[in-house]
């Protein structure tokens, strides 16, 4: 594909997605909250009951559909390619503490765009902190770290996490009793688009940004180190459409307090997104970008999902995830060692012979 | 020859990056990816080099030249 084509292509997938999002909220989703894919993969920890924080629990169509169309989208393409190995627990633990950011700054990178996109003031800090963030891996990325190479797999190692997605879908629509989802009227899990358009919705969004390669974390990252902007207008594209599309549905509010699923304490704003941008450029993609590889047959970003779940259940049984009234101290407390882990993290796997 | 099988992108145009410093005319690299594939050739191509892409089984050998 030539250099040109593949802006407009990356350009507009980025707008189709952001107006997806605006339709999502229209259907039912939380404001702002058309994609999140650490808030998603939250909400299905809690309907699964990995934690029981009742406001937020719902197995999120959007996850499975971001997986399977991914999956879809590469097996037509013929990418579809079983690999891993790559300093897997080390995976495990970065999207662990990824997810620990995420739910401090209340959403993933994804997330934090759309809410710029809604008018929420307090996402601008995010977005400080995730630059930030990205310029220490960058940092990292120059002098030669690496989580060394992933090696081929076989078909069957491959299919197990897009599967694991298939039976969540088959439980979502069976809806045993020792499921937990949340009562339309109870939180953010009760707010969901009807199950099919949330689904149809993740197939799409997963089937783009496979062929796209879209990553939140990559836009930025790329344009300091390389001066290569392809990613970084996907990122625009999707701001400048959730912008439009909130203005066109009336539901773009600019300011800082009152702001849905939000809270306005800036330092832990920026400080939470910091440490996502951190954790997401040593992992080679933003949590959006994870699931489409896990999609690929890349069993290093699946694995990289399990630790966002596991982050997340983490994270609601330990009184770590803000909430509209702002952080918690125990949050605080994880974000920090969050940030020391990850810079320990960078400097265990940043040597000469990696070069 | 530089061996970038196996690694994530960013992490193979880091790698030809650092190969370039040398300004020789020409590199051959071996990824096992179209990711890589398209992220190499686009950098190589901002650096004024043009890429030639062999499929070889499960990897893909590309030949930079000036």
């Amino acid at each position: 594909m030539d250099i040109k084509k593949e802006r407009i292509m990356i350009l507009a997938a980025g707008l189709v997605i952001g107006v997806i999002a605006v339709v999502l909220v229209l259907a039912g989703n939380p404001a702002n909250m058309g994609f999140c894919i650490a808030c998603f993969i939250r909400d299905t920890a809690g309907g699964l009951g990995l934690h029981r924080a009742e406001a937020v629990q719902y197995i999120r169509p959007e996850i499975i559909g971001i997986v399977l169309g991914a999956m879809a989208l590469s097996l037509g393409r013929k990418e579809f390619s079983v690999r891993g190995g790559s300093s897997v627990m080390t995976r495990f633990i970065l999207g662990f503490f990824v997810m620990v950011g995420c739910l401090m700054f209340l959403g993933c990178p994804f997330r934090m765009i759309l809410r710029i996109g809604g008018g929420d003031g307090n996402a601008l800090l995010g977005l400080a902190g995730f630059v930030c963030g990205i310029l220490c891996g960058v940092l990292f990325l120059s002098k030669g770290y690496s989580l060394k190479r992933t090696y081929r797999q076989p078909l069957s190692e491959g299919l197990v996490f897009p599967a694991v997605q298939a039976a969540f879908l088959v439980l979502l629509v069976m809806a045993p009793a020792f499921l937990f989802f949340t009562a339309a009227d109870g939180g953010p899990g009760g707010k969901h688009a009807p199950m099919l358009l949330s689904l149809a919705a993740g197939l799409i969004v997963g089937g783009l940004a496979q062929y796209t390669r879209l990553c939140m974390v990559g836009g930025i990252r790329d344009l300091v180190l390389f001066r290569e902007p392809k990613l970084i207008i996907g990122f625009a594209a999707i701001l400048a459409a959730a912008f439009l599309g909130n203005l066109v549905t009336g539901n773009f509010h600019p300011g800082f307090a009152g702001q849905a699923v939000a809270h306005t304490d800036g330092l832990w704003n920026f400080l939470g997104m910091l440490l996502v941008g951190y954790g997401c450029a040593l992992l080679g993609g933003c949590p959006l970008r994870q699931l489409v590889m896990a999609g690929e047959g890349n069993t290093d970003s699946a694995v990289t999902a399990l630790g966002l779940l596991t982050g997340s259940a983490f994270c609601h049984n330990f009184g770590l995830a803000s909430s509209g009234a702002g952080p918690t101290e125990n949050g605080k407390i994880a974000v920090v060692i969050g940030i020391v882990v990850v810079t320990v993290i960078a400097l265990m796997n940043t040597r000469k012979e990696n070069k | 020859m530089i061996d970038a099988r196996g690694r994530s992108c960013p992490e193979p145009v880091i790698m030809i990056r650092e190969a370039m410093k040398t300004k020789e005319e020409a590199y051959e690299m071996l990824v096992d990816s179209r990711v890589c594939v398209e992220n190499v050739t686009r950098y190589a191509s901002h650096e004024g080099y043009h890429v030639t892409v062999t499929e070889r089984q499960d990897d893909f050998l590309l030949n930079i030249k000036k």
